[in-house]
Parts: C-alpha cells; sequence; structure tokens
C-alpha cells in the first residue's frame, strides 16, 4: 500500500516538475475523448461528398478546409482519431500480452523451447520491421484488423525478448525456489510470483511502443495497404492529400499529419512519463 | 596543526564548507572542517558513511560534482591557495603535486585501454619526455607498486587483473610524477583482508619512503590505529576530533569518538561489550540543523551545546576536540 | 578472428530461416498465381492447369521449396509478373539507387547526431542540450512520410530551392555510363559536373527526411551515454590526474561512450531500411522500395519474395559488420570468451 503512495507522491512530483508532462497527459485525455465522443460531436458526415466545394482553403464553415471530394477536412480527422487509436491501442495490447507470456515461458522453462523461440524472433528481427508489416498485411489482406495483426506481429520480438530476460533474472531468486519448495507447480509460481513482478518493465516498454505503433499503422495506411478509402485515417487521408501538396493546397496534407504528430508525441511524453514513475533507472 | 617534523603544513584545509543542491533541498556536507597534514605523516579521517570524509578529498583536488558548491573556507598546499587556482593550474597541479586514489580500483582505471597505456597518459600530461622515456618510466612504476612481470602486465585491461592489481596500478598512476601529497579515500574497502593488508603495507612503504604527506580515509578504526600518525575524527560534515593515534585510543574526549572505539570489534576484549551508537546520521537537508550535529544522538547534550557554536579546542598537545561536555 | 568466423556461422541458421519464412509467406499471399499468370480469368480450367504446371505450383509445399533453394542457389529469383524481366536483374538495377539514398542519409544522420548529442551532454541544461532533447522528442514523433512531404511543400513548392520530387533525377539530364549504379560516383567519375550536382540537388531531400528519422534515437542516445560515461569513476581518475579536458573527453569519454551506441547503429540501419519504402514513394524515388511496393499491389510474387530475401541479407550483414567492429573497439568483448 505504501509503494503505491509512494508512486503517486511521485507521480505528483513529476507532473509537477515538468509541465510539459501537465500537457502531455492532457493532450492524451483529449485524444481519448475525441475518439470516444468524435463520430458524435462532428460538424459534418465524415463521408458525405460535394465536388462543389473541393479543396476549399480553411474557413470558419470549414475549419480545416475541404479535400478534393469536398468532404470537410475537421471532421474526417476528427472522426479518425477513433480509428487510429483503436489500431494502436489493440495492436500493442496484443503484442503485449502475447509477448510478454511467450518471452516469460521461455524464459522459465529455457531448453529446446527457449532455443527454437528465440531462433524464430531472430529470423522476424532479420527482416526491417516495416518491410515485414508490409508483408503481413500483403499476406492476410488489405483490412484494419490484418494492419492491427502486422503491427503487432512487428511489436512482438522486443516484448518476448523483455520478458524473456526479466524472468530469466528473476527465476533464481530466493523467493521463487520457497515458492517452488513449498509445492507451487511451474505454471502457479509463473502467474502468481513471476508475471506481476515484470508487469514494470512491461508496461513501460507498452507505453513507450504506443506512439511507434500509431506511426506505424498511418505508414501502412500511406502506403494503401490496410485502411481503404473512403474510410477517414490519418495515414490515408496524408496519401490522398500528397499529390496536392507540390501545388500548394496545403491543408489537405497538414491537418490530418498535425493530428498524428499530436498524438505520437503525446504518447511519447506519456510514455516517458509512465517510466519515470515506474522505473528511473531507464531515464535517459 | 604541527607535523611531526614540525615545519609549516603541507596541507591545510582551513575552515572548509561545502553543500550540494538537489532536486528534494540543499545538503549541507560539509561545516567549516579544518585541520593539517604535514610532509612524511599519514594523517586517517575516520567516520561513519556520509561523514564527508570523501567530500573533503574531493574538496582537494577538485573533483566535486557539478552540484556541489564550496561556500566558505579555504585549503592550501605549501601555502599555496588551492582553491583560488584557475583550472588550468589546478590541471597542472594535480596528479603531479597531489594524487588521489579511490576505492573501488578497478572502476576507477579505463575499461577499455591499457593500463599501462594509462599510466602513460599521465606521464605524458605532465612531462616533457618522450615516448621511449615514458614507455620505461612506466615500468618503473609498476615495479614501484610491486606489480609481477611488468613487460607484460603494462598490456593488461583492467578486467584481467584482480582488484589489488588494480589498486597497485591507481597507486603506480597517482605516484608516477612523484608528487608530495597522496589522499587514499578508502584504497582498501573493495577488496579481501589478506590483500587490504598488504595494500595498506605498500601504502605505507611508500609514503614514508618518499615522505609523503598522506591524507587516509577510512571507516575502519583498526585500520587507522595501525598506520597512522594521527587521526581526524568526522562525523556528519563536522570535525570532531584530532589527535595522535595512541592518545586517540586511550583517551579519547569526543563522546563519538568513545561511542566509535566501542561499535569496533576489534577495538574490544569481549563482543558483549559492543555497543551500537543509537540514532542516526541527521538529515543534512534541513535549516534547523543544530550548532552540534551529534547533539540528538548525544547522553552528553548540554543546554550550552544548542545555544553555541563548535570549535576546535585544544585539550591536550596534538589533541583537539569540538565538544562543549567532553569526556 | 574466431569471434568473426563464429558470427558468420551463427548467422547461417538465420539466413535459412529467412529464406524459409519469404518462401513460406509469399505462398500464403492471396490470388492464384496462375491465373494471373495466364493473364485471362476466364481461361478454361485445362489452361490453368498447364500454366500452373509450367510454373511448378502443382507440387507439393516441400518439393516447390527445394525448386526454390535449387533457384536461389543458381542466383534465379524468379520472373516479375509485371514487367517481364528477371527479378534479379530489376533488383539489380535498382539496389544501387536506394542504397545511395540509404547510405547518404546514413551518414548525414550519423555526423549530425554524434556531435548534437556529445555537445548536449558536455554542457547540460544548455541551448545545445535543449536543442537535442527536442530533436528527440519531435524526430521520434514524426512520421517519416509528414517530414518529406513537408519538406516538399516548404523547399519546393515555397522557397523553391529543391528540384521537382519526381525520380532520381531530372529526366533531361544526361545519365552517365552505369559504372557503380551509385549516380553520384557515376557522375564524378565521367567528369560531368552538371550531371553531380543534378543528381546531389535531388538526393537533398529524400536524404533529409531518412536522416531526420535516424538523428533522434542517435542523438538521444549519444547523449545519454556521454552523459552517463562523463559520471563515472575512471572520468573522475582521470581529471583528479590532471589530465587535459581534451584527453579526458576524447580519449576517455568518447570511445567510452560510442560502445552503445555502436550497438544502436543496428537498430537505426533497421528502421532506415523500412522508412526506406515510405520515401521513396513519397519523393517518386526509382529505388527498390518502390519496385517492391508495386510488386506487392499487383500480387507479383517473386519480386517481393526477392525483396524481403534482399532486406534480410543487407541487415544481417550489417550486423555482423557491426557486431566486429564492436568487437574491435571494445577489448571486453573479446576477452569474455
Amino acid at each position: 500500500m505504501t509503494a503505491m503512495r509512494e508512486r503517486l507522491r511521485i507521480a505528483r512530483y513529476l507532473i509537477a516538475e515538468n509541465p510539459v508532462n501537465i500537457v502531455a497527459f492532457g493532450l492524451f485525455v483529449l485524444l481519448v475523448l475525441a475518439a470516444i465522443v468524435g463520430p458524435l460531436i462532428s460538424p459534418y458526415d465524415p463521408l458525405t461528398t460535394n465536388t462543389s466545394i473541393a479543396l476549399q482553403p480553411p474557413s470558419a464553415l470549414h475549419w480545416f478546409g475541404t479535400d478534393q471530394l469536398g468532404r470537410d477536412v475537421f471532421s474526417r480527422v476528427l472522426v479518425a482519431t477513433r480509428l487510429d487509436l483503436f489500431i494502436a491501442f489493440s495492436a500493442v495490447l496484443l503484442s503485449c500480452a502475447i509477448g510478454s507470456i511467450v518471452g516469460a515461458l521461455i524464459g522459465y522453462f529455457g531448453g529446446w523451447l527457449d532455443a527454437t523461440v528465440s531462433r524464430g524472433v531472430d529470423i522476424l528481427m532479420a527482416f526491417p520491421l516495416f518491410v515485414l508489416a508490409m508483408a503481413v498485411v500483403a499476406a492476410l489482406g488489405n483490412t484494419v484488423i490484418n494492419v492491427v495483426y502486422a503491427t503487432a506481429v512487428i511489436n512482438l520480438p522486443f516484448y518476448i525478448r523483455l520478458a524473456r530476460a526479466e524472468i530469466n533474472v528473476r527465476r533464481t531468486l530466493g523467493y521463487v525456489e520457497a515458492a517452488r519448495v513449498g509445492g507451487s507447480g511451474h505454471f502457479r509460481v509463473l502467474r502468481v510470483f513471476l508475471l506481476p513482478n515484470i508487469l514494470s518493465p512491461v508496461v513501460v516498454q507498452a507505453s513507450v511502443n504506443l506512439g511507434w505503433a500509431v506511426l506505424n499503422a498511418a505508414g501502412l495506411s500511406f502506403l494503401g495497404l490496410g485502411v481503404r478509402a473512403p474510410t477517414p485515417e490519418w495515414g490515408i487521408m496524408v496519401a490522398e492529400g500528397a499529390r496536392f501538396i507540390a501545388s500548394g493546397q496545403w491543408w489537405v496534407v497538414l491537418f490530418p499529419a498535425c493530428a498524428l504528430m499530436v498524438t505520437v508525441f503525446s504518447f511519447n511524453l506519456l510514455g516517458d512519463a509512465v517510466r519515470d514513475i515506474l522505473d528511473p533507472r531507464l531515464r535517459t | 596543526m604541527t607535523s611531526s617534523t614540525d615545519s609549516a603544513p603541507l596541507l591545510s584545509i582551513d575552515g572548509l564548507s561545502v553543500s550540494f543542491r538537489t532536486r528534494r533541498g540543499v545538503v549541507n556536507a560539509l561545516d567549516r572542517v579544518s585541520f593539517d597534514v604535514g610532509c612524511g605523516e599519514i594523517v586517517g579521517v575516520a567516520g561513519e558513511s556520509g561523514s564527508g570524509k570523501s567530500v573533503t578529498a574531493f574538496s582537494v583536488m577538485g573533483i566535486l560534482d557539478r552540484a556541489a558548491r564550496i561556500t566558505s573556507g579555504s585549503i592550501h598546499f605549501e601555502q599555496r591557495d588551492v582553491l583560488g587556482m584557475s583550472q588550468r593550474q589546478r590541471d597542472a597541479w594535480r596528479g603531479r603535486e597531489a594524487s588521489i586514489i579511490f576505492q573501488n580500483p578497478r572502476t576507477a582505471l579505463n575499461p577499455i585501454r591499457r593500463v599501462g597505456q594509462q599510466i602513460a597518459d599521465v606521464l605524458a600530461r605532465h612531462s616533457p619526455d618522450s615516448p621511449r622515456v615514458i614507455r620505461q618510466r612506466v615500468l618503473d612504476a609498476l615495479r614501484q607498486v610491486r606489480v609481477s612481470d611488468p613487460e607484460k602486465r603494462q598490456n593488461a585491461y583492467p578486467m584481467e587483473l584482480s582488484g589489488g592489481q588494480c589498486q597497485r596500478v591507481g597507486i603506480a598512476m597517482a605516484l608516477a610524477c612523484s608528487p608530495r601529497l597522496l589522499i587514499a579515500d578508502e584504497p582498501t574497502t573493495g577488496l579481501d583482508v589478506t590483500t587490504q593488508a598488504v595494500i595498506m603495507d605498500l601504502i605505507r612503504e611508500l609514503a614514508r619512503s618518499r615522505n609523503l604527506g598522506t591524507v587516509l580515509i577510512t571507516h575502519d578504526l583498526a585500520l587507522a590505529a595501525q598506520y597512522c600518525d594521527r587521526v581526524v575524527v568526522m562525523h556528519a560534515g563536522h570535525v570532531v576530533e584530532t589527535a595522535e593515534v595512541s592518545q586517540l585510543f586511550t583517551s579519547a574526549r569526543h563522546p563519538y569518538t568513545a561511542k566509535l572505539l566501542r561499535s569496533v570489534p576489534s577495538m574490544v576484549d569481549r563482543l558483549d561489550q559492543l555497543q551500537a551508537i543509537e540514532g542516526s546520521l541527521p538529515d543534512l537537508r534541513r535549516n534547523d540543523l543544530p550548532h552540534c550535529r551529534f547533539a540528538e544522538r548525544c547522553e552528553r547534550r548540554l543546554p550550552v551545546c544548542d545555544s553555541q557554536a563548535l570549535t576546535l579546542e585544544v585539550v591536550g598537545p596534538h589533541h583537539r576536540v569540538a565538544c562543549r561536555n567532553p569526556l | 578472428m574466431s569471434r568473426v568466423l563464429f558470427r558468420l556461422l551463427g548467422a547461417i541458421p538465420t539466413l535459412f530461416g529467412v529464406v524459409l519464412a519469404t518462401f513460406l509467406l509469399t505462398r500464403v499471399l492471396p490470388g492464384d498465381p496462375a491465373i494471373f499468370f495466364a493473364g485471362n480469368p476466364s481461361m478454361d480450367a485445362q489452361a490453368i492447369q498447364e500454366v500452373r504446371q509450367s510454373l511448378g505450383l502443382d507440387k507439393s509445399l516441400p518439393q516447390q521449396f527445394v525448386i526454390y533453394l535449387r533457384q536461389l542457389a543458381h542466383g534465379d529469383l524468379g520472373q516479375s509478373i509485371s514487367t517481364g524481366l528477371p527479378v534479379r536483374q530489376e533488383l539489380m538495377n535498382r539496389l544501387p539507387t536506394s542504397a545511395e539514398l540509404t547510405v547518404c542519409a546514413f551518414l548525414l544522420a550519423l555526423f549530425t547526431a554524434v556531435p548534437l548529442g556529445v555537445m548536449a551532454a558536455l554542457k547540460p541544461g544548455s541551448v545545445v542540450d535543449q536543442l537535442c532533447r527536442l530533436v528527440s522528442t519531435l524526430g521520434v514523433s514524426l512520421p517519416t512520410f509528414v517530414t518529406g512531404l513537408l519538406l516538399i511543400y516548404v523547399f519546393y513548392y515555397l522557397v523553391g530551392w529543391a528540384p521537382e520530387p519526381i525520380g532520381r533525377i531530372d529526366p533531361f539530364i544526361a545519365l552517365p555510363p552505369k559504372i557503380t549504379g551509385f549516380l553520384l560516383i557515376d557522375t564524378l567519375l565521367q567528369g560531368d559536373w552538371a550531371a553531380f550536382v543534378a543528381s546531389a540537388k535531388q538526393l537533398v531531400l529524400p536524404a533529409v527526411t531518412m536522416a531526420l528519422f535516424a538523428l533522434a534515437p542517435l542523438a538521444r542516445m549519444t547523449r545519454a551515454s556521454m552523459l552517463s560515461v562523463l559520471s563515472s569513476d575512471f572520468i573522475r581518475t582521470a581529471r583528479a590526474n590532471g589530465l587535459s579536458w581534451r584527453t579526458v573527453v576524447i580519449t576517455y569519454a568518447f570511445r567510452n561512450a560510442m560502445l552503445p551506441v555502436v550497438t544502436t547503429l543496428g537498430m537505426t540501419f533497421s528502421y532506415m531500411l523500412g522508412a526506406n519504402v515510405l520515401v521513396e514513394q513519397v519523393f517518386a524515388w526509382p529505388g527498390i522500395g518502390a519496385f517492391a511496393l508495386n510488386s506487392l499491389i499487383s500480387l507479383d510474387y517473386a519480386p517481393l519474395q526477392g525483396f524481403m530475401l534482399v532486406m534480410a541479407a543487407i541487415f544481417l550483414l550489417v550486423n555482423l559488420v557491426i557486431d566486429i567492429l564492436y568487437a574491435v573497439i571494445d577489448p571486453r568483448a573479446e576477452l569474455e570468451r
């Protein structure tokens, strides 16, 4: 209980010390809110086209202007928050959960299981991550859920290796031995004693990973993989607006790009703050 | 303070106060620390961890942390003002006229550089000798500290050497340019007992043969008893007592010194005579620190202890105490 | 030396795994290649079967794998359906273009990030330090394609310095004979100054875009590593011995600080290889990334397979080099055996 109080105290201290942390936290809350209520409060229907007002610069009517099909950019950016956040969170959650468990298992049992899986991870990591994501989406098909899988797959190795290393360190500690001697089976030891203890570094990794996951998903969509028109999603919006940048119509690209930047930035800051709270030793 | 040869002191620390700015407040690490070291004498600086022994040493050598501030006092080496030196002068002075060896000999050495090369770096810095001469001097330095097979050893990396050998290298580096002052900051704490004795004997022998002024920082009173001429006892950033070794161990006058002596197994006849010192070091970040920082742990505390600032009073030949109610 | 051999041997199973993985991957891709190859979806089953047989797609998976391995041993990476040329030729043509971009970007990033990180560590709290931290945080938050587009907007549309971001070089400039495939080198070898300048100008924006991406982790790592080393015991010893500031910072601190940075180089390079595809898309750069993407969209197996293999092989090779480099710099690694 006192450990929790201590953590809260440090959290308050960190937020107070660095005002940027408050900004990051505030942004994060704002983004989650936008994701939840976005579609309900958007001024225009993000899908309705109206070519007569296509490519209009920002104005009082259309705060972010209109795109090449006359759709309101602001509404599209707002509504896209839900999708982008969904992809990022699900991907990280998936890779975190599966990766940690797999890593814990191979770290604990070792032997041929460890050798095989580690070799598999090595092979996975031999491919430049983004290339791998492309391949996974190509193999599974061009849908949103596959973008989630692809992003999850490329993040798996980090969690597997992290969990494996952390379990390895703790496996030989006194309390584990005591538990085994006391009659606990392997899985009970893992579940009750080991996994909760590696939660801290794993959560740190996950929070740091969130920003990267958003970038990944957006990158894949930018290339035309994953999300398909007319679904509003930041990456695909940037892709659609790209060809207009050379002729000076900047708003089609800029606003979704800003949304991306702000999101990734706040996730990264939040990730740093989480890391500072949970494990200051990792501070850079 | 007069030295055993009764000439002007080699090193003179006068009223040194050092504070550290940290996130959680200002730590008043040292408060008006004063003591002298003469040529040819070995002065021990003893006290618990956190008493400010290393801070004093680092202040002399100019290697305090960035957050440190010397708020008052002076340090004189052969009557020259050390704190007033420019960075350039300081760099020329340390390693050549005064040197220090550290507690963890292995981490004190560059892990990816051969030890002979590291000694050569120091020599090259302080003398205009040619590389060939320097190579020879490196070997000489290693021989002086009794490193076996110096031609081979000089090409070793620190991780290939034992703790004792690393400390020998550290001593060789420190003495390579023949300084007149040597500070040894807990030089044997990280070593096993047998090696401790060997290294301490080496340090004493070198100190005597070169007539060095030596400062031996230690938390181990038994060690101080064995190797020092005089001892300076520190507590929470204060010098509480200084005396010649025999005096200190037979007739300590400060309550803290007495308690310290009774808490060390080697200093008592029977183990049941061991007594822990009650309480712990005061939090040095407080603004309301009492004049005597030991007062809150002392049974001999008097009202006058809280009202007047402490000074070191002479209580005997070469014996001074900072206490309002000495034993 | 033995370490090098050991690492090489260790890489072989991984390489085999990579080959197997790429093989399996493209067998999982949707669409029946036989139909696509036949060119006419309404062809009758007989004709499609003939095409399938000729492609060897009717055999069992292990048999196909053996055929695949045999082809690889002969350097045959298959045929690109969309372009009609052998994959190997296509890749060989385009690899130098991508490599030129990646190498330039990498060097740019390295020679900016390291000094920045070192300066930031030497003067904590200063302007340089704030700049370093800003660059690190922003660099990680900015998507590569956004940076690219932004740069195009500012430097091409607004200011007009950069050339039009279409392809490798202005189509009106005569290309020198291909010796290395690196335009910068070939133009120099030819003594064609105008072409050299043109190809360099075209390279600037995409290289800067990629470099910005790699800048962040490198600068951050350098700064952190340098800070950590500067507060270590042996630096204190060096200072206490009066060694000059230059010696302390360069010979003692910097060399030690570079060790973790070298290990980060591998990861950074991997990210760059991945970002390659995005940058080539934004700038219409005719490299292997763009080629692979187009093949992917057209469900053209062989080029994608070849692309994956090449990328993985390059990455493994680069990692090997970095590993060896590390062992050379850090004597402890050698001694740990």
